[in-house]
């Protein structure tokens, strides 16, 4: 306060001109952008980086511990023709509708029928997630261990009531080894599934229902035109989500099959590995990696547009 | 728990009272003695990071920790010892080699010093003194090893695969004597199936052993993935045959082997399951730690590969050479402390340590004390003599190491031998795998 006394009258402070610098700290659009600045770099760092970075890796010949050399599309090139690589691609689809339509065929069933007024709710509730926070590799040890050639509790169990004569070839079988793999990945994927789906069933008004009553609708007919239209956004979450993630599984076929026998259960997630890190080709287990982008944009896609396209989402009333 | 304590003592920096406890002094005189007149003495103030395989056997990792601490009280040089398992051994060495940094000796698998060969020490003196006193190294060692004239690393041990059968069960075959030959082979494995006691190897992605057992095949009817120019020559009439072959005997293997990974046969052997398998010592070893399976031990013998049409042996061992790289600061206390394992006083007590698990490949150590305190042991003294190097009779390098991790010749059989493929596609496919590796 002092020094404000001291100084002289006459010495107004001159209005300066406002410096860029000025503008930015001060304009709201630009504080906007400040905001957000930290947010955009995680993003930028962690995920278009990487995903840039894997892309750009795809179109040399990286090696482990060597930098490559860009070589245009030779890696896409040779995976073109490639049997291994489209097999994988078509173990990939195989896996991901066939687990994915389980996964929500019981999963909504699971739902709905925690839905209900039961005796220990929560704790059902509970033990339904319980495949879910097992670690993966846990269970898929556990599972290899249970379709093991030699000591399946499967095959003993059923060699005991005399059903069988020869221990199942769980793994060994191309067919049987796709069931199994699937059979894991429905078994850990179902809880999300469901815990999900109960969660959007709660914030059904049950005034719907009881309107629905009224009217004489039956229980399917309230199924058909109540629950499942509220339901469907998060169908659609959590459905995309569940694609996704099966689509990209990993740990299951890694730990219980490897992507054998003869590569009936190789996924391109696995092949990828197998190729970029065990065989040390960066540049072509990338490829494989990045061929999965476009497979994974059109799964996004089609929930997106294909069961969101209600107005209501964009704050209008529903059609 | 033993393992940490022993471990943290050691870098903790009291390895002195920690391996006195271990070895006693004797091999402390014995360091102390030898550093002195070695031809290599460690520059003062040295320190090496060394990267391995983690171990199988424990014994063989004390005896190797003996080893480093004995170099290091004799030397004054300061060991960091750590281990990394089988698959992440190169990729780890790969990136050290490409940035010029964090590791100074690397023992790792197959052709290892051969994926960087502008990245090593050369050993020649190592090798050539190591040589000299012992005998001369194995055909097969050393071709992993060398580039031209010199030696890209040393070839430490090989750890050796053979045949782990149960006695009883090929006598009951009548085969009193383990088959030397294809033919003979095929049929004792007939016999075995017949007696509901099947052989059986892994045809799944097994790394070890999947690939040991069918190159094997490969190789021994005269078929190979590339020629020694490297050219691809794997779609020809003697892999038609060693498919044929190799079908003929999985049809008398126990079932699920197409599913197998490197442990599936070491369990079903010792549950008393099978009979027949290729596989490292540890089988054996298991079973005569396990009081429970005395008999099993008992009745457990080893045999060589049989021989195949081309009249020669052609096994595919897994080599474990070491190698130093050229940016370390201490290049004469890393030649020292390879020279210093593979002494005499050292290299025995630890091929002791490792129960037949490592193979040496200096031929003076054929008369190790370990080839013969078990004679179920000296089959596997052969294992550095027999072999071929991974690469076949291809250069060995990055490409063979890739068409090997990537299961080339494994999924080719698997593809023939389950009926997903005819012999002309799955060795047409073969075919296309190895030329885009070989390109």
């Amino acid at each position: 306060m002092a020094d404000i006394a001291l100084a002289p009258r006459s010495a107004k402070t001159q209005i300066r001109e406002a410096t860029t610098w000025d503008q930015l700290k001060h304009n709201r659009n630009w504080l906007g952008f400040w905001f957000m600045l930290p947010a955009m770099a995680f993003l930028i760092f962690f995920l278009a980086y990487p995903l840039g970075l894997g892309i750009w890796l795809s179109f040399t010949d990286t090696r482990i511990g060597r930098i490559g050399q860009f070589i245009g599309t030779e890696n896409y090139e040779w995976l073109w023709d490639d049997s291994i690589f489209w097999l994988s691609v078509f173990n990939t689809l195989l896996y991901t509708f066939i687990a994915s339509a389980f996964k929500f065929a019981i999963g909504l069933y699971l739902a709905l029928l925690l839905n209900e007024n039961m005796p220990f709710k929560a704790m059902l509730r509970a033990m339904v997630l319980i495949p879910f926070i097992v670690p993966t590799v846990l269970s898929a040890l556990a599972f290899w261990w249970i379709f093991d050639s030699q000591f399946s509790i499967i095959s003993w169990s059923l060699k005991h009531l005399g059903l069988i004569t020869q221990n199942i070839n769980f793994l060994g079988d191309t067919t049987w080894a796709r069931i199994c793999v699937i059979f894991a990945n429905i078994w850990r994927g179902v809880p999300f599934v469901a815990i999900t789906l109960l969660a959007g069933l709660q914030t059904v008004q049950p005034s719907l229902y009881e309107a629905a009553t009224l009217d004489g609708a039956t229980r399917w007919q309230m199924f058909r035109h109540i629950t499942y239209p509220l339901l469907t956004p998060i169908i659609a979450v959590v459905m995309t989500f569940s694609v996704l993630f099966t689509f990209t599984d990993f740990q299951l076929i890694w730990a219980m099959t490897r992507g054998g026998p003869v590569n009936a259960t190789h996924l391109m997630a696995t092949l990828s590995y197998q190729r970029a890190i065990i065989a040390g080709q960066l540049g072509e287990g990338a490829a494989i990696s990045s061929a999965m982008i476009p497979f994974l944009l059109a799964a996004i896609m089609v929930s997106w547009f294909g069961l969101q396209r209600r107005k209501w989402q964009q704050g209008e009333n529903n059609d | 728990m033993h393992d940490f304590t022993r471990r943290s003592l050691l870098q903790g920096g009291t390895a002195l009272a920690a391996t006195g406890a271990l070895t006693g002094p004797a091999l402390f005189d014995f360091a102390k003695a030898w550093a002195q007149t070695a031809p290599w003495k460690a520059e003062s103030g040295a320190k090496l990071t060394v990267m391995r395989w983690k171990r199988f056997v424990p014994a063989e990792d004390d005896a190797f920790n003996a080893m480093v601490a004995a170099f290091k009280a004799a030397t004054g040089t300061e060991m960091n010892v750590f281990s990394e398992s089988f698959e992440d051994v190169q990729p780890k060495a790969s990136v050290a080699a490409n940035t010029g940094s964090g590791l100074d000796l690397a023992w790792g698998l197959h052709t290892l010093p051969q994926l960087f060969p502008t990245k090593v020490l050369k050993m020649n003196d190592v090798a050539d003194y190591l040589g000299k006193k012992y005998g001369g190294w194995t055909e097969a060692a050393a071709k992993t090893c060398k580039h031209g004239d010199d030696w890209l690393g040393i070839p430490v041990a090989t750890i050796g695969g053979y045949f782990t059968y149960r006695k009883s069960a090929t006598d009951k075959a009548g085969f009193k004597e383990f088959p030397k030959d294809f033919p003979s082979f095929l049929e004792m494995c007939k016999a075995l199936k017949a007696n509901n006691t099947p052989a059986g190897m892994a045809l799944g992605h097994a790394t070890g052993d999947a690939n040991g057992w069918l190159h094997w095949i490969l190789w021994g009817h005269g078929a190979y993935t590339v020629d020694k120019d490297d050219k691809v020559i794997i779609n020809s009439p003697e892999t038609a045959k060693a498919l044929d072959y190799c079908k003929a005997l999985s049809d008398t293997f126990i079932s699920g082997v197409a599913s197998w990974n490197d442990s599936s046969n070491n369990k079903a052997f010792l549950a008393g399951d099978l009979y027949c398998t290729i596989n490292g010592i540890s089988i054996y070893v298991a079973a005569k730690d396990d009081p429970t399976k005395k008999d099993l031990a008992e009745d457990t013998y080893h045999a060589l590969m049989p021989v195949g049409p081309v009249g020669k042996p052609t096994e595919l061992q897994l080599a474990v050479p070491i190698l130093a790289f050229n940016f370390t600061k201490y290049p004469n206390a890393a030649k020292a402390f390879i020279a210093f394992m593979l002494e005499k006083e050292n290299f025995e007590k630890w091929l002791s340590g490792a129960r037949g698990y490592l193979t040496h490949t200096l031929n003076a150590y054929d008369s190790a004390p370990v080839w013969t305190a078990d004679p179920k042991n000296a089959v596997f003294a052969q294992a550095s003599k027999r072999a071929l190097p991974a690469s076949g009779i291809g250069t060995p390098g990055e490409k063979a190491a890739t068409a090997i991790a990537d299961f080339i010749v494994v999924d080719m059989f698997a593809n023939y031998c389950t009926g997903s493929k005819d012999a002309k596609s799955a060795m047409a496919d073969a075919e296309r795998q190895l030329k885009r590796i070989y390109r």
